[in-house]
Order: C-alpha cells, then structure tokens, then sequence
C-alpha cells in the first residue's frame, strides 16, 4: 500500500510520514498533479492557518486534481487542516475557499475558554460508530492543537469532542476521513487510527 | 470529558547532552537525550520540551542533530527552543522535526518575531518563554537565561505575547526554579488570569503535591520539570494516578 502524503511544507508532514512507515505503509510525499491522480490514497497533514493551506493547493495546481480523487473515491485521510480544507470556508480565512467537498464553513472555538485548543482530549462517538476509531476506547485521549473547528455536516460527523462547545473530532463519509486531532502526535492511540485507515484503504 | 493537564518533562541540553545544574554553574551531565526522549515517550509524558541552554552559533548543528534524532524516538508532540533568534532559526527547529518553538530573550528585544513565526507556522506552533522574578509588587521578566532583567512587567509583556500571536506561554519562576520548594502559584494563577492561551507553569517543583497545587490554584494548564523526571525522584505513570486520584484530569496511557 503506497500512501501520497501531500507535502505543501506543513510542519507535521515528517512525523506524519514516520507514523505510517512504522505502520509498514511505503509513503511519498508530494505536491504534484500527477502523482495525486495516481495515488492509491491520500494523506494531507495539516497544521497553522487555513490560508497557507489553501494557497498552497492553489499555488501548487493541485486544487482540482486533489477534489477529483477524492470524489472518484481514493481513499482520504485529512488531519486537523486536512479536515478543514474539505469545507467550503473558513472563518480564519473568511474570502478564501475550501476543496468544497463538504457543506459548511469552519468556525472559531467560543472564545470563554483557552485557544489554542492545545494538548489531549476524549472524544465522544456520535452514535452511528466510527471506522477510524475502531479499538480505542471511549477514555482514549488524543492530541489536539487548533483554534477553529468543522460543522456537523450532513451526518458525516462520527465523534465529537468537546471544548467550550461541541465540535467535530472525526468525520467519515464514503471514502473521505477526516480527523481534527493528530493521530501521528497521539501515541498508541493515534497509530491505531493511522492503522485502521490505511486497512480501509487497501480494501478499498 | 475535558482536555487533560499536561505533565511536560524538559530536556536542557548544552547542544549535545542533557546537562543539569543552575544559571549555568556547575553544569553537569544528566544523560542522552535521545535515549531520555525514548523513555518519556513510553512512560506517558504528553509533551517533550528541549532547549539548548548553551544557544551558541557554532553548536546549532549538534543541537538539530539532536532535534532530529529526538523526534524520531517520539509519537508525542515535541517543543523545541534556545537562542532563537530569526524566522529562519524557527524553520531550521520546525525542519528538523519540532511540532512548536520556544522564543525567549530574542522575542523581548524584537516581538515582531513572534508575530513572524506564527504567520508561518500558526500560533498552536510558537510558545513565549517567560522567565519571570519577584519585584516587589509585580514580577519582572527576566533574559539572558534568568540572569538580566528587562525591565518589563511579565503579566503585561504575557499580553503582548498573545496580542502578537503566541499561542502558549512557558512560565518560569526564576525565584523557584532549581530550589524544589514548589512551584510559584501566585505568579502562574496572575498570568494565567490575565491571557487568553495556555500556560506551562515551570520551576521549583518536586513533590506530587506541587502538581496537585500549580493545577489546582495556580490555573496552570501544563506543568514542567527537568530532573525529578531525569532522576526518577517523579516518576511520570505514578505522578499522573496520584494527580488523577486527586480529581485532576489527567491522560493515563493504557
């Protein structure tokens, strides 16, 4: 299984690689049409602001490449941004867009407590259970650090997690998965949801 | 459910080695910091910090060396720091595989740094090191590795921090630091009263009870140590079941 890790100079692009190799996965990082096109799936690590992410999809001409791989069904697995980016908008960026994929605009954490969103926290399973989070238990904590967060969007959302609000933690719609945590920074707990989705990538 | 308090172990290093020691006297030798990063990342630490405590010029390679050699030990986020001085030097700590920089006497001289550093990477990636002492009625920020004031009151220069983009502020009792007495809970609840980002309380801990207090009283949303961690005098597994005992939130790895 060859996982395309869309390297557009995001910070966490080579713990992200690391935690899939561990996992026995061959990765490459890339920021071409081309390979995108071709892959077997898709990872984009995200982390800083929305506008250096969606700029850089611009910039790198690999906007549309990446949304028709994505809607011709390769599997993907977007991280914190890399959830972010598959809404319409966000208000980081207000006049920017997203991939689209998803209906919605990304919205500011309340403000009545800390942000950053930093260090680790529980997630809540939403009710239809969770491919991604198959094996971790409802203690399990996982790493987070962001200031703005995704819509329920259509029953895509398969756990929340909580602060000063409900957000969402983890969405899954066909072959879309999104996480708003850092798997690769999450220890045991993160590697086995790097695990379960490269398992459902190559059944894919 | 709520986020749980961090238990951070520090890693001061002169480039190379993890050393030990107070305002630079009498430094001496408290390990590899590989083989110590390897051993947080299994016994539950949330977070490693590594700082170069030397921060000169000429050791910079050794000290991304050891970056890179650390980061590939840990499935945990990892701060890095020391002598920071520009956006590239931030890069060069980001390239080499740190997920968040530290800034300290070069963010006082110029703020602007901060500012430059969270546009790149996002404000979740630079934490404002405080280094903060006792002056009468307030606290003075302190550089240089504790050792000049800067005549700079630290609640008002945690808010500038903030206002330029500082998503976390590292919180260091120059008064309590290497004493173990505890960590300073007036100053730690003052500044994290006065800002909107979290805060890593560090300096003068020891016993379990310290923890239980700095989180407790002191609203501290982290908390740092160097060698109770090195030295095992704190184990980080029994520390985290007693905090939890003490109804702090916690993260007790299975």
């Amino acid at each position: 299984m060859r996982v395309t890790l869309i390297d557009y100079g995001a910070g966490n692009v080579p713990s992200v690689e690391r935690a899939l190799q561990r996992l026995g996965a061959e990765t490459e990082r890339s920021c071409s049409a081309q390979d995108i096109t071709a892959a077997q799936a898709i990872v984009l690590p995200g982390v800083g602001h929305f506008s250096a992410l969606v700029r850089a999809l611009d910039q790198q001409k690999i906007r549309q490449p990446l949304a028709d791989a994505i809607q011709e069904g390769v599997p993907y697995l977007g991280i914190c941004l890399g959830l972010q980016a598959l809404f319409e908008s966000s208000e980081e960026a207000p006049d920017l867009a997203g991939l689209g994929l998803l209906p919605g605009r990304v919205c500011s954490l309340p403000c009545n407590v800390k942000l950053p969103h930093m260090g680790w926290n529980q997630v809540a399973l939403a009710g239809r259970g969770s491919q991604l989070l198959a094996g971790s238990g409802s203690s399990t904590f996982f790493y987070f650090a962001h200031s703005y967060a995704a819509p329920d969007s259509n029953g895509s959302t398969v756990a929340t997690c909580f602060h000063g609000a409900p957000f969402v933690a983890v969405l899954e719609k066909e072959n879309i998965f999104g996480v708003q945590f850092h798997p690769e920074k999450s220890g045991d707990a993160g590697s086995r949801v790097l695990e379960n989705f490269l398992r459902m990538a190559m059944a894919a | 459910m709520s986020l749980a308090r961090r238990i951070i172990p520090c890693l001061d290093t002169d480039g190379a080695r993890v050393v030990k020691g107070v305002n630079f006297a009498g430094l001496r030798d408290a390990g590899d910091p590989v083989a110590l990063a390897a051993r947080y990342n299994t016994e539950g630490a949330d977070e490693l910090v590594v700082l170069d405590i030397a921060a000169s010029r000429d050791r910079r390679p050794t000290f991304l060396e050891t970056i890179r050699r650390v980061a590939a030990e840990l499935s945990i986020p990892l701060t890095a720091g020391g002598g920071i001085r520009t956006l590239e030097d931030g890069r060069a700590v980001v390239r080499a595989g740190a997920d968040k920089i530290t800034v300290n006497t070069a963010a006082v001289a110029r703020p602007e740094l901060i500012s430059e550093l969270s546009r790149e990477f996002g404000a979740q990636a630079v934490v404002l090191a405080i280094d903060a002492k006792r002056q009468g009625d307030h606290w003075d920020v302190m550089v240089r590795g504790g050792r000049e004031s800067a005549s700079l009151d630290a609640l008002e220069w945690a808010r500038t921090g903030v206002s330029y983009g500082t998503g976390e502020i590292l919180l260091t009792s120059v008064d309590r630091d290497g004493t173990q007495c505890g960590f300073d809970v007036a100053l730690t609840a003052a500044i994290s009263g006065s800002v909107s980002v979290p805060v890593i309380a560090s300096g003068g801990a020891k016993l379990a009870e310290h923890f239980v207090e700095i989180f407790r009283e002191g609203a501290a949303d982290a908390a740092l140590a160097a060698s109770i961690f090195h030295d095992e005098v704190q184990p980080i597994r029994p520390l985290k079941e007693f905090l939890a005992a003490n109804g702090i939130e916690v993260r007790l790895p299975c």
